[in-house]
C-alpha cells in the first residue's frame, strides 16, 4: 500500500480503468495536454492518447450529451467538469437525459457515465464557482451520487463508478485533492458504492458527513474527547445515493444522539433526509434532537473572511455539538 | 481521406473531403429554386431513385399511409380520453422520416424530438406497441413509461423520442461519436424541428461534429411553426440551414413534401458522412396539418386556408400516389388496398392497447437503475428508494 494524494489516486483509478476497459475514455476540458486543471489526469495523455484522453471545448451542454449518446450506445465515458458549478449549463444533459432514458425507454436503454470534477466551496472563488449540488443530484431517480472523502475512496469508489452500468455523479474537493492516504495499489480495488465508513468510534454522540465535513468533523470529535471527555462516533457516508440507511441507524442506536454536518446548504440539502430518515427510524433510540450544521444559507461569498464563517468550521461545530450533551 | 479511419477522433477538419461535401450537397441558389416552387424537378429518376423497383416504391407509399392512419386513429383516441397529455402528430410531414429512414444501413441510427412516431413506425416500430404506449399500457414499447414524446427502439437503430426543444442534439453527437469511435462506417440522423435550432446546444454540437468530423446529419424538419411562432417571428437570418456555414458544415435546403426528393438529399449526406465522416445539416421544408399538439388551438397563428394549400397541392402522400399512378406501375385499387389494410391495422391497434393492461403499481420502480432491475448483479450497498409503493 502506498501514500499518496487524492489527487494521485483519481488519477489511478482513471488510468487504470482506460487501460482494463477499452470503452472508457475522459474528456472534458483541458484533461488532455493542460494535465487536467487539477492536474488530476496528469500524464494520461501521454499514456494513453487523445483518442482516450480528449480535450473538449468549453460546450459543456454539448460535450456532457455527447457523453450520454456514447453511453447509450455502449461506451464508458467519463466526463470531467471543471468545476460542478459548470454541470449548470448541461443540466439537461444530466438530469433529463443521463437520468431519465432507461425510464422513459422502459429499460432498454441504460447509460454508464460518470460526471466527475470538484464540488466545494471554501477556496474564495465566489457564488459561481462553489456550488454543491449532491443535493440536486440524489433528489433525481436515475442519478447515483458519491462524495468520497477519503484517497484511498477517492480510489476504490472512482473505480466502481466507472464500472457500475449507471449513471454515477462522482462529487470530489479541490481542497482534499493534495491530501495524503495509503491507497491499495490492486488493480481491483473497489470501495462498493452506499456503504459507510465509521472513521472513529464512539459512543456519546454521532457525527454523520460526507465529503470534506468528514475531516473537519473528526477534528471536532477529537476535541470532543481531548478538552470534555465526549467520545464521539465519525461516521462518513461516502455515498449520498445508494445511501447507507443501515449504518446511519446503527451508530444512532449506539449512541442515540446525532450531529450531522455537510458543506451543502441547509434547505433540501442532504442531511435533511437522513435527519428524517432517523426520526422516522429510530425516533425512539433518539435522546436528543437531531442536531444539523450546514453552510450559511446565502450565496457562497468570496471574501476569506465570511466564506470561512460560512463553511462549517472547527468551533461552530464543536459549539454545535455541545449543544447535544 | 480515410475519414472514418484516422487515428484521433480529433483530426483536424479534411479540407479535402469539405469540398467533396460541397459537391455532393445542393448549393443554395439550386436549393432556394427548389423550394421555391421548382417542383418540376423530377427527382424519381435520381441516383438515389433510379433503381427503384415497384415494390419498393409501393413499400414506401404503405409506410406513408400506415403512419397516417396510425396517427389518425391516436387522435381519435386522444379525443376520445384513452390518450393523455401531448399528442404532436407528424401528419403532413411522413415524407421526410420515411425516405430518410428508407436510405439507411445497418450502422446507421437515428434520434429524433417529441414529434416521433413516424420515425418510430418508419425503422420498424409495431403499431400495437406504440398505440399502447400512447394509452399508457403495459404493453407499449416504453411499457407506458414514455408516452407519445419518448418512444425507443435500441434493436432498430432508433434512441428515441425527446420532449426536451434541442436536447437531443448533443445525444445525436455522441450516437454519431460512438460509431466513429468503435470504427463504424455509419451515421447518426438528428431530426429536430426549425424552433430547436434556437436552442444553444444546438451550436455547441455542431462546432463538435465539424471539430471532430463527426458523422452527424441534423435534419431541421422545417414545417414553418414553433408551436404557434411562425419561423419569420422566431429566426433571424434565412434559410435556417445556412447557420451550419460558419462551422464549416455542408448545409441544403430542400422540400419534403416530395419524398424521392427527400431520399436523394439524405443519400448525399451519408454519403459524406460515411466515406469522410463529415456532418451536415439538411433543412427540408415540411408541414404539419394539425394543432402543435392536437388539443393546441389552431387558428390563432395560421389560416384555414394555408392549411388547405398544402393539403390540396403538397401533400406528400397524394404527391406519390400521383406520381406511382403516372408512371403507371399501380392501380388505384393497389393502392386502396394499402390503405384499406392500414385503417385496418390502426383500429385493431386500438383495440389491443384497450384491452391491453395498465402498469402494475410495483412497475413504478422498475427500468430506473440498471442495477435494481438486475440484482444478480448488484455492485452497490445501501438505500436506492426513499418513498416506494406500500
Ligand atoms: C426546452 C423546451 N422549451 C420549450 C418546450 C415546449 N415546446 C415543445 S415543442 C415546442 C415548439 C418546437 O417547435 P419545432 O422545434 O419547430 O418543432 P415542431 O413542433 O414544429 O416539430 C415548444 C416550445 C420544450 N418541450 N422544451
Ligand atoms: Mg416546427
Amino acid at each position: 500500500m502506498a501514500i499518496i494524494t487524492y489527487r494521485e489516486a483519481l488519477n489511478q483509478a482513471l488510468s487504470e480503468e482506460i487501460e482494463n476497459d477499452p470503452n472508457v475514455v475522459l474528456m472534458g476540458e483541458e484533461v488532455a495536454q493542460f494535465k487536467g486543471s487539477y492536474k488530476v489526469s496528469e500524464g494520461m495523455l501521454e499514456k494513453y492518447g487523445p483518442e482516450r484522453v480528449i480535450d473538449t471545448p468549453i460546450s459543456e451542454a454539448a460535450f456532457s450529451g455527447l457523453a450520454v449518446g456514447a453511453a447509450m450506445m455502449g461506451m464508458r465515458p467519463v466526463v470531467e467538469f471543471m468545476f460542478w458549478s459548470f454541470c449548470y449549463v448541461a443540466f439537461d444533459q444530466i438530469f433529463n437525459n443521463a437520468a431519465s432514458i432507461r425510464y422513459m425507454s422502459g429499460g432498454l436503454i441504460n447509460v454508464p457515465i460518470v460526471f466527475r470534477g470538484p464540488a466545494n466551496g471554501g477556496t474564495n472563488v465566489g457564488a459561481t464557482h462553489s456550488h454543491t449540488p449532491e443535493n440536486f443530484a440524489a433528489n433525481t431517480p436515475g442519478l447515483k451520487v458519491i462524495c468520497p472523502a477519503t484517497p484511498a475512496d477517492a480510489k476504490g469508489m472512482m473505480k466502481a463508478a466507472i464500472r457500475d452500468n449507471d449513471p454515477v455523479c462522482v462529487m470530489e474537493n479541490t481542497i482534499l485533492y493534495n491530501m495524503k492516504g495509503e491507497v491499495p495499489d490492486e488493480n481491483d480495488y473497489i470501495v462498493p458504492l452506499g456503504k459507510a465508513n465509521v472513521l472513529k468510534e464512539g459512543k456519546d454522540m454521532s457525527i454523520i458527513a460526507h465529503g470534506k465535513a468528514v475531516h473537519s468533523s473528526l477534528q471536532v470529535a477529537q476535541t470532543l474527547e481531548e478538552k470534555h471527555g465526549i467520545f464521539a462516533e465519525v461516521l462518513d457516508l461516502r455515498s449520498i445515493r445508494p445511501l447507507d440507511v443501515d449504518a446511519i441507524i446503527a451508530t444512532v442506536k449506539k449512541t442515540n444522539r446525532v450531529l450531522l454536518v455537510e458543506e451543502n446548504k441547509p434547505f433540501c440539502g442532504v442531511d435533511s433526509q437522513v435527519a428524517f430518515i432517523i426520526q422516522d427510524q429510530a425516533f425512539d433510540f433518539l435522546d436528543a434532537p437531531i442536531k444539523r450544521i450546514s453552510a450559511i444559507d446565502a450565496p457562497q461569498a468570496y471574501s476569506k473572511a465570511l466564506e470561512n464563517i460560512q463553511i462549517p468550521d472547527h468551533d461552530r461545530i464543536l459549539a454545535k455539538a455541545m449543544e447535544l450533551v | 481521406m480515410e475519414g472514418l479511419h484516422h487515428d484521433t477522433i480529433i483530426d483536424p477538419p479534411n479540407s479535402d473531403s469539405s469540398e467533396n461535401d460541397a459537391d455532393s450537397l445542393k448549393s443554395v441558389e439550386e436549393t432556394k429554386q427548389t423550394v421555391d416552387g421548382d417542383i418540376g424537378k423530377d427527382f424519381s429518376k435520381s441516383e438515389a431513385n433510379k433503381l427503384l423497383t415497384k415494390e419498393e416504391k409501393l413499400n414506401l407509399y404503405e409506410q406513408m399511409i400506415r403512419i397516417r392512419r396510425f396517427e389518425e386513429r391516436s387522435l381519435r383516441s386522444y379525443q376520445q380520453g384513452h390518450i393523455g397529455g401531448f399528442l404532436h402528430l407528424y401528419i403532413g410531414q411522413e415524407a421526410v422520416a420515411v425516405g430518410s429512414v428508407s436510405m439507411l444501413g445497418d450502422d446507421d441510427h437515428i434520434i429524433t424530438a417529441y414529434r416521433d412516431h413516424g420515425h418510430a413506425l418508419a425503422v420498424g416500430m409495431e403499431f400495437d406497441e406504440c398505440m399502447a404506449e400512447l394509452y399508457g399500457k403495459k404493453t407499449g414499447c416504453s411499457k407506458g413509461k414514455g408516452g407519445s414524446m419518448h418512444f425507443f427502439a435500441p434493436d432498430k437503430n432508433y434512441w428515441g423520442g425527446h420532449g426536451i426543444v434541442g436536447g437531443q442534439t448533443p445525444l445525436g453527437l455522441g450516437i454519431a461519436y460512438a460509431l466513429k469511435y468503435n470504427k463504424k462506417k455509419g451515421a447518426c440522423l438528428c431530426f429536430m424541428g426549425d424552433g430547436a435550432t434556437n436552442q444553444g446546444p444546438f451550436y455547441e454540437s455542431l462546432n463538435l461534429a465539424s471539430l471532430w468530423n463527426l458523422p452527424v446529419i441534423y435534419i431541421i424538419e422545417n414545417n414553418g411553426y414553433s408551436m404557434g411562432t411562425a419561423e419569420s417571428r422566431h429566426s433571424a437570418g434565412d434559410p435556417l440551414a445556412k447557420r451550419a456555414e460558419p462551422f464549416d458544415i455542408s448545409w441544403s435546403v430542400s422540400s419534403g413534401h416530395d419524398l424521392f426528393e427527400v431520399r436523394q438529399t439524405i443519400s448525399d449526406a451519408l454519403k459524406s458522412a460515411h466515406e469522410n465522416s463529415r456532418p451536415s445539416v439538411l433543412e427540408i421544408v415540411t408541414y404539419r396539418y394539425r394543432g402543435h399538439s392536437v388539443a393546441d388551438p389552431d387558428q390563432t397563428y395560421r389560416s384555414k386556408e394555408e392549411i388547405e394549400e398544402y393539403k390540396t397541392n403538397k401533400d406528400p402522400i397524394n404527391l406519390l400516389k400521383e406520381k406511382l399512378l403516372n408512371e403507371g406501375i399501380v392501380t388505384d385499387t393497389e393502392l386502396k388496398e394499402i390503405d384499406i389494410k392500414a385503417k385496418g391495422d390502426a383500429d385493431a391497434s386500438a383495440e389491443f392497447a384497450d384491452a391491453s393492461p395498465y402498469p402494475d403499481p410495483s412497475e413504478l420502480m422498475d427500468d430506473i437503475y440498471w442495477e435494481t432491475d438486475n440484482p444478480d448483479n448488484k455492485t452497490s450497498e445501501g438505500i436506492m428508494f426513499f418513498e416506494t409503493p406500500q
